[in-house]
């Protein structure tokens, strides 16, 4: 039993609640906290980063320099900072669910990309036979049932045979990215253009853009996706169930609850959101998936839910800033010539200086007592 | 599809198989000694590729396929030796971890191959092979059984050695109790971390040489990301495995049947896509976690971080 408590994701979650309970716990020992699980571990990956950088020959300052001007300084780079949030925002939605349920999703990449793959099927075919907003609904709710789908043999396993999710949410993952670009190849290719690829989706269709700007509307939605998760998560009796369920299976069904259904739930609500993620970067954004496209954001944003501790609003203001790493980076490739990959390194670097810093308040606290 | 059953194809597709199998075999059999002690090792992917990376490049500087062997197991004992000192020294997360330890393998060795080959991949020479008079003649199974590389061997002599060592050492008995009843083992003397740390660094070990076999002589170059989830069906093949090294043996070879379709299937002039035949081996997997999932067996300690004295 102490196995399956360690072990799960929701477990971090038990220590940072056991932390707000504790009662008389000043100010100061809360900004220490926060300066230790949050900011240390942020500070720290990126000067490890860095010093990768050093070995390949890179100068940091440069090149983290160059980020945040092209990021985050100037005006194009700003707007798409905003509009490439909202499809890790979605994400966010999904292991924020899931980790919260107990539940490794770490599939998010096919059920990602199988959403992704439908939305661009559909969408395009049904301009003009329905309304704009009714194409974009139907693109988003095929999107959310075939990730949901795409999650059942996990769910069914982990919820009816104790199968192990880590490796079978995985595996899927690899055979869903594989699936999708087959589908593309050959079913949904687009019989006009000579690269494999879906039909395009008219830019006049797509999510509207936000006022005068070209971020996109997506973003909106990615934003109430988290906050409602959040909401659902923390304020409701479902929410708490989940949760139950998450922090101790055993004892949630001496509770009375029925843990293999609410295991279910977990996976098709977390996988939905992924599956929405992938719409929403075709029906905003892309227009159209190409063979073997995969922009793996899957596992990348896993470190961000953790050091958000789980919560929406602290998700948001982190996506934010990875997302502006994720077009500065980009542009880098291009610019300075260092790889994409490097945002490998860098989201490694938080997972491992995120455990690091848990590892230290937890002596710190441990002494303390 | 009428050359199917050609000689051509049967062969292409034994070779395939024992080529696809080692590597998978090699990181099942790592695998399979860090979860009987008790650690779940998610960064095994990382390893095989860090092994892959510094097998290839070494062998590619010295031209020397056993340096390069070397040099890969060094590579999967740098990303142990990280993954033994967060997870089992320090008890942290091992899946936080090893997700992290995997991808930071991902991103240092697409960055440094960058750095080093530009988009260049550069080809090591196809291996001698060993040669069995008589033996390796013989028609199909000849070439791919017993004209395959020394390493294939010791491979195979690795699932003997470590056969035994479970059920007839004390190492084997001490690295199970780690798994089962740290705190037993504890009590009884035992060094459940140090036990741990070797499994661990032996996982990285093992891992890093099937990287470089993947890459030396499956491959013979050096792709980011060419491990491409062997590192995760080495986990699963242990899961299934109940701590048996000849299961690991077994799966290995099916997994390994299953992948090699793909090049048999172009060699037999189908025009199936390739995605579609990758899909394949974990499709195995998959099916067979759902025939079979229910009888994995893993040690009941299995994730935890052992701290001495706590609940």
């Amino acid at each position: 039993m102490t196995m399956k408590n360690k072990t799960n994701p929701g477990s971090v979650d038990q220590g940072a609640s056991a932390a707000d309970a504790a009662g008389p716990a000043t100010e100061r020992s809360a900004l220490q906290r926060f300066l230790t699980v949050t900011i240390g571990p942020i500070v720290a990956a990126f000067l490890l980063s860095a010093i990768i950088l050093m070995l390949v020959g890179i100068n940091p300052l440069t090149y983290y320099g160059y980020i945040l001007e092209r990021s985050l300084f100037s005006g194009l780079g700003l707007e798409q900072t905003a509009t490439r949030m909202a499809p890790l925002l979605f994400l966010c939605a999904s292991l924020i669910i899931a980790f919260r349920a107990g539940i490794w999703n770490l599939g998010t990449d096919g059920q990602f990309l199988l959403g992704a793959v439908v939305a661009a099927a559909t969408a395009p075919l049904l301009v003009g036979v329905l309304p704009g907003w009714a194409v974009l609904l139907v693109g988003f709710s095929l999107a959310a049932i075939v990730g949901a789908v795409w999650s059942i043999i996990p769910a069914l396993l982990k919820a009816y045979q104790g199968v192990n999710e880590i490796i079978t949410t995985l595996m899927m993952s690899f055979l869903g990215v594989l699936l999708a670009s087959t589908l593309v190849k050959l079913v949904f290719r687009d019989p006009a253009t000579t690269v494999p690829q879906t039909r395009t989706l008219p830019v006049a269709d797509r999510l509207p853009r936000l006022f005068d700007t070209t971020i996109s509307s997506g973003l909106i939605w990615g934003l109430v996706a988290v906050l409602l998760v959040h909401l659902m998560m923390t304020r409701t009796s479902f929410g708490l169930r989940l949760r139950m369920v998450g922090a101790n299976p055993a004892a949630a069904t001496h509770a009375g609850l029925s843990v293999p259904l609410l295991t279910l739930a977990t996976f098709g609500l977390s996988a939905g959101f992924a599956g929405l993620s992938g719409a929403s970067e075709i029906l905003g954004v892309a227009g159209n998936v190409r063979a073997n496209w995969n922009p793996a954001y899957g596992l990348m944003v896993i470190p961000l839910v953790f050091l958000a501790r789980f919560h929406g609003v602290g998700a948001i203001v982190l996506v934010f800033f990875y997302s502006a790493l994720l077009i500065g980076s980009e542009s880098a490739a291009r610019r300075l010539g260092v790889p994409q990959d490097f945002t490998l390194v860098l989201v490694a670097s938080l997972l491992i200086c995120l455990g690091l810093g848990e590892y230290i308040d937890h002596h710190k606290r441990k002494k303390e007592r | 599809m009428d050359g199917l059953l050609t000689e051509a194809f049967l062969s292409s597709l034994f070779t395939g198989a024992i080529v696809a199998a080692v590597p998978m075999l090699l990181a099942g059999l790592g695998e399979q000694m860090s979860e009987k002690a008790g650690v779940l090792n998610i960064g095994i992917e990382g390893m095989m590729l860090m092994g892959a990376y510094m097998g290839f490049l070494v062998a590619f500087k010295t031209d020397s396929l056993w340096l390069g062997f070397v040099g890969g197991i060094l590579g999967g004992l740098m990303v142990a030796i990280a993954m033994a000192v967060l997870c089992v020294r320090l008890g942290l997360n091992q899946i936080v971890i090893g997700i992290g330890l995997t991808l930071g393998a991902e991103g240092l060795t697409a960055l440094l191959h960058h750095f080093q080959f530009s988009r260049t991949y550069p080809r090591l020479p196809v291996p001698e092979r060993l040669n069995i008079p008589g033996l390796t003649d013989l028609p199909v199974i000849g070439p791919s059984l017993f004209g395959r590389h020394l390493i294939v061997y010791l491979a195979l002599l690795a699932v003997i050695i470590l056969a035994l060592l479970y059920r007839r050492t004390n190492l084997g008995m001490t690295l199970r109790a780690a798994g089962e009843s740290p705190a037993a083992l504890d009590v009884a003397g035992g060094n459940v971390l140090g036990i741990r740390v070797f499994a661990v660094l032996f996982t990285g070990a093992m891992a890093g040489l099937g990287g470089a076999y993947l890459a030396n002589i499956g491959a013979g170059l050096f792709v980011p990301f060419m491990t491409g989830g062997a590192g995760f069906i080495g986990i699963v093949l242990a899961m299934l495995a109940r701590g048996r090294p000849f299961w690991v043996l077994i799966g290995s070879l099916i997994f390994g049947a299953a992948l090699s379709l793909t090049t048999a299937l172009q060699v037999a002039g189908s025009n199936i896509p390739t995605d579609v035949i990758q899909m394949l081996p974990f499709a195995a997997v998959m099916l067979v976690l759902v025939l079979f999932g229910r009888r994995a067996k893993l040690p009941s300690a299995l994730g935890a971080a052992y701290e001495r004295g706590a609940r």
